[in-house]
């Protein structure tokens, strides 16, 4: 869209969408938000990247191919669930370390890192859905 | 107030069954959008509807405080909007790929799978 | 790292005891497959690649379910539950022998399926993504034969569509398109009215666990209208198994993709519906079912019937073929509407036997394909005089699918008349038979045509020559169907014992709920 306005704006508002997005997937641990909704977030700010400059800007963006975000995703999903293995838990337990990094405590888990997966399948599929709809509206 | 789901629930199923027979494509699409809400609608009200506050545990907290609305429809109806989102992105993308492709979005003339023409097997040689 | 310890006491919530390592074979054939289709998502690209990890993570998939199968046999029905939540909370995935019978065979034919498809599908159907779809596929069939968790069930046969969407689209020919309009509609009606069934049942129960439901199924038949959300049940997983008059989409669309996506679906798809219905009208709803059984006996009739004679109709062998899974599909409802573990036992075997063969049929009318040019009767011929052992393999596949001795569809055959002779309903085995002597005619046709009669004058031909690589799929389903048999002993153990654990699910419940733990 060859509309100065949007070229102009749409730096910032792609920026700032990412950052929510991401804020929204680690907030959702106890709180509303999390990985889908934040990856719809996400797709939302690739989307109005994709309308200001183009797919295939959006393509050289995101580096590698949608699908295979996707991909990534869904093995990280799956690897957070079968972690529960080592610990003799069964599938997909929520397990925790509370290691410190710069004398400050961070939380992490299992369950955050399967919806981080969860976050990375959304922007990948929907993304390349996307994507392959407005190239059609291209052309 | 489930008496009054149940009549909204009636009500959409009864549009979505009406525009899923229309033998046009994009009617039945709709017919599907509809179908997945008045499904979800469905869920919603089987697991019992109450003026209760949402079921989200507090910070501090081991349980929730009082008694909260049930937490189970709701994820089952998160999941079947994702399933019924999903799937209406592909019959959608599937319906444009047919009336760009076929040419029509008649499904009475839709036979180029199932042609009209075909020859009986032989009987014998 | 450790566990999390909370003050709130959970005690009675919780899994706490450590999991045995066998256990975790529960889960393992899903979490495999999801886990390898993902992997293949990232290298879509290196098109030689993606056969290779296919075939190898398949063989590993069959090798963890037939240690599955082992185990269960030995110990009986296992449970694991996610995330530590004790049944009914947490999502429970419980394998009893039937599921894993048919996970076991889901495994099979998709292995041999994906060494066919190094063959048939080409570089762009690699890179459009054959592998990927294939694994998430047999996640949704295998996360659907192992669950005990009739929601999560719902969500398995979700993943199993949309996979088969992307399969049945693969390519993107007209005919494709035309074909997935219709087979994406009616399957996405069927699969909303197991949800509306399930949000019925979520109402009445309170419950979705499937050992739960089974529990408290008895105190509620006098309050509840549990034969309405029998039949909703049934109408769904009818329509997903292609059961008359139901059965419009599988016509219109199992002849359009590659050949062994068709074989694939043949095998899987509407044996994923036939489980789900044995499990529900079974071993959730057996009064029910009870009741209904008439009602199922007539639609099991005329499936048979109408499978038969539609393929009696058929110039395009695909289209043939299609319409005698539909025959077998009747077959197993007659199973199921006669019931007792001797009908469900030979519905089972049917079950398994038709996941094999039907795959072997399609993927020998691929190969004839290949061989005459075409696949319409009126163009083959002539198969019979240069390829003597591809026709002897297809004539042994044709004698199975008729149910003719030695072979594996004999003995479910025999089973289901000899259960339904002795219930009384000798109008349902003659119609079985019926059923067994149109296949034979409609079969013995594209026998005739296709095989023994000479090459048609001017009609287009293929290759000459087949690679030795081609038959091998074809021969080890073939293999397969007549060392059952020869040797249905063992297998018909497993089966009757299945049958029982479904007609009295008392095992079942307690590998959910161990004995003495809270209500």
């Amino acid at each position: 869209m060859k509309s100065l306005i949007l070229r102009t704006a749409a730096p910032p508002i792609v920026g700032v969408m990412l950052l929510f997005s991401v804020f929204v997937l680690l907030r959702g641990h106890n709180e509303p938000g999390g990985g889908f909704i934040g990856g719809l977030i996400a797709v939302a700010a690739l989307s109005i990247y994709g309308i200001a400059f183009g797919v295939e800007t959006v393509r050289r963006a995101i580096v590698f191919h949608p699908l295979a975000i996707s991909g990534a995703g869904l093995l990280l999903a799956t690897l957070s669930g079968l972690v529960s293995m080592v610990f003799h838990v069964p599938f997909m337990s929520g397990l925790w370390a509370y290691p410190v990094i710069l004398g400050q405590e961070v939380p992490l888990s299992s369950v955050m890192t399967f919806d981080i997966g969860v976050y990375l399948v959304v922007v990948g599929a929907v993304t390349s859905i996307a994507l392959s709809l407005e190239e059609r509206g291209e052309d | 107030m489930e008496p009054v789901f149940a009549v909204l629930t009636g009500i959409f199923l009864s549009f979505a069954v009406y525009l899923l027979l229309s033998k046009f494509i994009i009617r039945m699409l709709l017919g599907v959008a509809i179908l997945g809400n008045a499904v979800n609608l469905l869920i919603f009200t089987s697991g019992r509807i109450m003026r209760e506050v949402p079921p989200v545990i507090g910070a501090g907290l081991d349980v929730p405080a009082g008694p909260t609305a049930n937490p189970l429809p709701q994820a089952l109806i998160l999941t079947a909007i994702v399933i019924s989102f999903s799937f209406f992105a592909f019959l959608l993308v599937l319906s444009w790929r047919a009336y760009s492709g076929l040419g029509t979005d008649n499904t009475d003339a839709m036979r180029v799978a199932e042609p009209d023409d075909v020859q009986p097997p032989p009987l014998g040689y | 790292m450790a566990v999390s310890t909370s003050p709130a006491d959970l005690s009675a919530a919780l899994v706490l005891q450590p999991v045995a390592a066998l256990d975790w074979l529960v889960i393992l054939p899903v979490a495999w497959c999801i886990g390898i289709g993902a992997v293949l998502m990232m290298v879509r690209h290196k098109g030689f690649l993606q056969p290779l990890i296919a075939v190898a993570a398949l063989a590993v998939l069959v090798g963890l379910d037939a240690v599955l199968l082992w185990h269960v046999a030995q110990s009986g029905p296992v449970t694991m539950v996610m995330g530590r939540w004790l049944p009914p909370f947490g999502i429970a995935f419980t394998v009893d022998l039937t599921g894993a019978l048919f996970a076991l065979t889901a495994a099979v034919v998709a292995l041999v399926g994906a060494i066919a498809a190094i063959d048939d599908i080409n570089a762009s159907g690699r890179r459009y993504g054959f592998y990927p779809f294939l694994m998430l596929l047999m996640a949704g069939v295998s996360g659907a034969f192992l669950t005990g968790d009739i929601f999560n069930l719902y969500v398995w046969f979700e993943v199993l569509l949309i996979s088969s969407f992307g399969l049945l689209v693969l390519g993107s020919e007209r005919e494709q398109i035309d074909g997935a309009v219709k087979y994406g509609f009616l399957n996405l009606v069927a699969t909303t009215l197991f949800l509306i069934a399930t949000g019925y049942l979520y109402g009445i129960f309170g419950t979705l666990n499937m050992a739960d439901i089974a529990r408290k199924a008895p105190d509620l038949r006098d309050t509840a209208p549990l034969v309405t959300l029998t039949g909703f049940y049934i109408l769904a997983f009818a329509m997903k198994a292609a059961a008359f008059p139901v059965n419009f989409w599988l016509p219109a669309s199992y002849h359009t993709p590659r050949i062994v996506v068709s074989a694939l679906f043949a095998g899987l798809l509407t044996k994923v519906g036939i489980y789900a219905l044995i499990r529900v009208s079974v071993m959730l709803f057996p009064f029910e079912r009870e009741q209904l059984s008439l009602v199922i006996a007539v639609v099991a009739v005329l499936t048979m019937l109408t499978g038969a004679l539609g393929s009696l109709a058929q110039t395009d062998t695909r289209r043939l073929l299609g319409y005698l899974v539909i025959s077998g599909i009747g077959a197993m409802l007659a199973g199921i509407a006669i019931g007792g573990a001797d009908a469900i036992g030979g519905a089972i075997f049917y079950a398994l036997h038709s996941m094999l063969v039907m795959t072997a049929l399609y993927l020998a009318a691929g190969l004839a394909a290949r061989l005459g040019g075409g696949f319409s009767l009126i163009n083959l011929g002539g198969l019979y005089r240069d390829h003597p052992l591809f026709t002897a393999l297809s004539l042994m596949l044709f004698f199975a699918v008729s149910g003719l001795p030695p072979f594996s569809g004999f003995w479910p055959k025999v089973m289901l008349v000899k259960s339904a002779l002795d219930s009384g309903a000798g109008w349902l085995a003659g119609a079985l038979l019926l059923a067994g002597f149109l296949t034979m005619i409609a079969t013995g046709r594209v026998f005739l045509l296709a095989y023994w009669r000479p090459a048609q004058e001017g009609s287009a031909t293929g290759q000459a020559v087949l690679p030795p690589m081609a038959l091998l799929p074809l021969l080890v389903l073939t293999t397969l169907s007549v060392l059952i048999g020869l040797f249905p002993e063992t297998l018909l153990a497993l089966i009757k014992s299945a049958a029982l654990t479904l007609d009295e699910p008392s095992a079942y419940l307690n590998s959910v709920f161990p004995a003495g733990s809270a209500p």
